[in-house]
C-alpha cells in the first residue's frame, strides 16, 4: 500500500491526505467488447480542499467517483488499483462497513437531483432519515435538526418547506435537498459529481457559492466533477484533467490555467469562447475521443495531437507516458516534456 | 462583422408577439390557466446577421423561435417576412415560405429518423420542394454535406452510425440543404461537448459567409451567444428585457438581469476577479409572472412602489441599445 508520504503530487507542508488513489482501473464488460473506462487513475485528495476533475464526456471522471465509493454495477467492475480513505482501504472493506461509510464520512451528490430524491417522502423527512439512520437520533430530534439543515443550506422558511415534496421543488432546491442530504453527517469528503450541470446559471453561481461555504465552514474536502473550465477556475485548488479513461495533467488550479502543459488541455482551453474575450475563429481540436473498446497503441491523444506531428514524435504512437512531475505539484503524461530513446 | 450599417434591411420582423399555452384539467379538461410563455415581443432580425436569443430555461426564448417559423400557432401579434405576414399565410404558401426558413434543433439524436440514410434525410427537403431531378438532388446533398465536413460514404449511413458532434453536423447539412435565408438555431452546440462545440460554430460561421444566411442563434449559455452573435436579445419570463448590438452589451450591460447573468458565469481564469451578484430565489412561474417589472422579487437594485406596479417598456437608451428598465438609465 502507498503510504501518503511517497505521492508525488504532494508539496511541501500540505494537509493531510484524506483520499489516495493509485492504479484505478474500472472495466465494463459489454457485448462488443471491453470498455476500459477509467484505466489507470492516480491521485490524491488532501483535508479540506476542493479538488476538480475534469473533462468530456465518457472520459471516465464519474465512474472514477463511482469507484471510489464503490457503486460501479455490472457489467461494470473495478479490476484493479487502490483507494485509501483515512488509512482504510476501501476496495477490500467489507460491503457493511462501506454502507456505513457512505452518506457518513463520504458522500456524493449528483447532476439530476429531483431523481436522485424518494418522492413520496418530504424533503424532511429524507434529510432527517439519514440522522436517524447513522446517529441513531430519535424521530423529533432528526426532524429538528433536519429542518436547521435546511436552513443551513439557504431555505429561508426552512420549518415549512420540510414538509414539501421533493416535485414542489426546482432543480436549485433539490439540489440544496440533496447538499443538506450529503453533509448531514459532516462527512470529510464530498463528491459533486455535476452538481450545477442541470441549472441555469444563475441557480449555478448560488448552489456552487453555497457548496464553497459549507466546505470551508465545516472542512469538508470536496471533489468536483464537471465539463466547465469555468466552474473549475472558479472553485477548486487542485485540479485532474482526464482524457479517455486516464489523468493526462493535474496541477494546482492557478497553475493549470497559466502554463497548461498537456497539449489535449491546452486545446480544451483554446476552443471554449471565453466572455469578453472575442475571437473570429474558435481552435478546433480534430478529430473525437477515441473508442475505449479499441484504444489506439501508445498516448491515446496521439491521434489527435498537433504538437506530436509538429515535433514528429514517433515514441507517442508506441508508448503510453506516466503521469510524471514537471514541476512541484504539476504533473503531466505527455511524451514532449518526458526524456524517452526515441524508437 | 459587428458593423452595424444603416444599409442593411430587417428580413424578418417580429411585431407584439404573445404566446400563451392553456393548462387544463380537472373533469372536463377545462382551460383553467394560462403560461404565458411570450408576452409581447418586439424585434426585428437583420439580413445577413446573427441576432442571439439568450437566457434560462422557460424564458420562452424557444417559442419565440418556433412561433417565428410558424412551427406554433402565436396567440396573437405578427412575423413578416421579407413583409409578408406568414401568419397570413395559406397552406401552400407557407410551404412554399419554408424553404426558406429553416431550423437546426438542439438534439442530434431525437432530431434525425433513425430508420433514414443520412442521404435520404438530407435531400428530403430538396425532394418535398421538387428542386432539380433526382440526380441534382443526389449532387446538391453531397455539397452540403461536405460542406459541414462529412464525407461522401456518410450518405450511405444511418444516424446510430454518428458521434452526437457528427449528428450536429447533418441536423444543419439538413437545414441548410435548401439554401434558405433565415435559420433558426435553437441551442445548436448545448448538448456537445466542449471539443466538439468549437468545430460546430466554426461550421455555422462559415456557412453563413459562404450561404449568406440570417441567424437567430438561441441559447443559454452567454459565451456562445457571444461568440457567434451580431446583436443579442435577452429574454426573461416572456420578455425581451435588453436588446444591443453584441459589444455594447457585453461590455455594458444596462439592465440588472443582464448584469447578474453575465456576473454569474464562471470564467475560466483563477486570477478573474469580479464582482458577484448573486440572484435571490428561482425564476418566478410564467404561469402567474410578478406585477409590474417581472424580474423585481429578483432585482438587487428594486425599488418598490414602482418597479413591482409598473410595467417597464423596452426603451432605446443609446443608438441601438434598449433595455426595459425603469433605472436604466444609471448605467448609461
Amino acid at each position: 500500500m502507498d503510504t501518503p508520504a511517497r505521492l508525488s503530487d504532494e508539496g511541501e507542508g500540505a494537509p493531510r491526505t484524506i483520499l489516495d488513489v493509485r492504479g484505478l482501473k474500472t472495466y465494463f464488460y459489454t457485448d462488443d467488447g471491453v470498455v476500459k473506462a477509467v484505466d489507470g487513475v492516480d491521485f490524491s485528495v488532501r483535508e479540506g480542499e476542493v479538488f476538480g476533475l475534469v473533462g468530456e464526456s465518457g472520459c471516465g471522471k464519474s465512474v472514477t467517483a463511482l469507484s471510489i465509493l464503490r457503486l460501479v454495477d455490472s457489467p461494470g467492475e473495478t479490476v484493479d488499483g487502490t483507494v485509501t480513505f483515512d488509512g482504510e482501504s476501501l476496495l477490500e472493506l467489507p460491503e457493511d462497513d462501506m454502507n456505513k461509510l457512505r452518506g457518513s464520512r463520504m458522500s456524493i451528490i449528483f447532476q439530476q437531483p429531483i431523481s436522485s430524491l424518494n418522492p413520496v417522502f418530504s424533503v424532511g423527512d429524507q434529510v432527517a432519515e439519514v440522522l436517524q439512520l447513522h446517529e441513531g437520533l430519535g424521530k423529533d430530534e432528526a426532524w429538528i435538526k433536519a429542518v436547521d439543515l435546511l436552513d443551513q443550506v439557504g431555505f429561508p422558511d426552512a420549518e415549512s418547506r420540510a414538509n414539501a415534496f421533493p416535485h414542489e421543488m426546482s432543480g436549485g432546491q433539490a439540489q440544496r435537498v440533496m447538499i443538506a442530504i450529503a453533509l448531514a453527517l459532516k462527512p470529510s469528503l464530498l463528491i459533486a459529481d455535476e452538481p450545477t450541470t442541470a441549472l441555469d446559471v444563475t441557480i449555478q453561481a448560488q448552489i456552487l457559492d453555497l457548496l464553497r461555504d459549507l466546505s470551508r465552514r465545516w472542512k469538508t474536502a470536496v471533489i468536483l466533477i464537471t465539463h466547465d473550465l469555468g466552474v473549475i477556475a472558479e472553485m477548486v485548488d487542485r485540479v485532474a484533467v482526464m482524457y479517455a479513461g486516464r489523468i493526462v495533467e493535474l496541477s494546482n488550479v492557478r497553475e493549470l490555467f497559466k502554463t497548461p502543459k498537456h497539449p489535449y488541455t491546452v486545446g480544451l482551453m483554446e476552443s471554449i469562447p471565453v466572455l469578453g474575450q472575442v475571437k473570429d475563429r474558435l481552435n478546433v481540436i480534430p478529430g473525437s475521443v477515441p473508442n475505449l473498446i479499441n484504444l489506439p497503441p501508445g498516448c491515446r491523444f496521439a491521434p489527435r495531437c498537433r504538437p506530436r506531428v509538429e515535433n514528429g514524435l514517433e515514441i507517442c504512437i508506441q508508448v503510453e507516458p506516466d503521469l510524471e512531475p514537471l514541476a512541484a505539484g504539476h504533473l503531466a503524461s505527455c511524451w514532449l516534456y518526458q526524456d524517452h530513446d526515441e524508437v | 462583422m459587428s458593423d452595424q450599417s444603416n444599409a442593411k434591411r430587417p428580413l424578418v420582423e417580429v411585431k407584439n408577439l404573445v404566446k400563451h399555452f392553456p393548462v387544463r384539467g380537472g373533469l372536463f379538461q377545462r382551460v383553467q390557466t394560462w403560461i404565458k410563455a411570450v408576452d409581447d415581443v418586439s424585434f426585428n432580425v437583420m439580413e445577413g446577421e446573427t441576432l442571439g436569443l439568450v437566457g434560462e430555461s422557460g424564458c420562452g426564448k424557444t417559442t419565440v423561435g418556433r412561433t417565428m417559423l410558424r412551427l406554433i400557432e402565436p396567440t396573437s401579434g405578427q412575423v413578416l417576412f421579407d413583409g409578408v405576414d406568414i401568419f397570413e399565410l395559406d397552406h401552400n404558401e407557407l410551404k412554399d415560405r419554408r424553404r426558406h426558413m429553416q431550423i437546426i434543433f438542439q438534439d442530434p439524436y431525437s432530431s434525425l429518423d433513425p430508420r433514414m440514410t443520412i442521404g435520404d434525410a438530407v435531400s428530403e427537403g430538396l425532394k418535398i420542394h421538387k428542386v432539380g431531378n433526382r440526380e441534382q438532388r443526389h449532387e446538391m446533398t453531397l455539397d452540403i454535406l461536405r460542406k459541414v465536413g462529412l464525407e461522401d460514404y456518410h450518405t450511405k449511413r444511418y444516424p446510430h452510425e454518428f458521434s452526437g458532434g457528427q449528428r450536429q453536423r447533418i441536423g444543419i447539412a439538413r437545414a441548410l440543404a435548401l439554401w434558405p435565408k433565415f435559420v433558426v438555431a435553437d441551442e445548436p452546440v448545448s448538448a456537445l461537448d466542449v471539443s466538439i462545440q468549437s468545430q460546430v460554430l466554426n461550421i455555422l460561421k462559415d456557412l453563413q459567409e459562404d450561404l449568406g444566411l440570417t441567424y437567430l442563434f438561441i441559447a443559454h449559455n452567454m459565451s456562445v451567444v457571444e461568440h457567434i452573435s451580431d446583436r443579442v436579445a435577452v429574454m426573461y419570463l416572456g420578455k425581451i428585457v435588453e436588446l444591443a448590438p453584441r459589444n455594447k452589451l457585453f461590455s455594458k450591460p444596462l439592465h440588472p438581469y443582464t448584469q447578474a447573468l453575465m456576473s454569474a458565469i464562471p470564467i475560466p481564469d483563477p486570477n478573474a476577479k469580479r464582482e458577484r451578484v448573486i440572484l435571490k430565489g428561482d425564476v418566478p412561474s410564467p404561469l402567474n409572472p410578478p406585477s409590474g417589472c417581472r424580474f423585481h422579487p429578483r432585482c438587487p437594485v428594486v425599488r418598490m412602489g414602482h418597479c413591482d406596479i409598473e410595467e417597464p417598456p423596452l426603451r432605446e437608451l443609446e443608438s441601438g441599445h434598449f433595455a426595459a428598465c425603469h433605472y436604466a438609465e444609471d448605467y448609461v
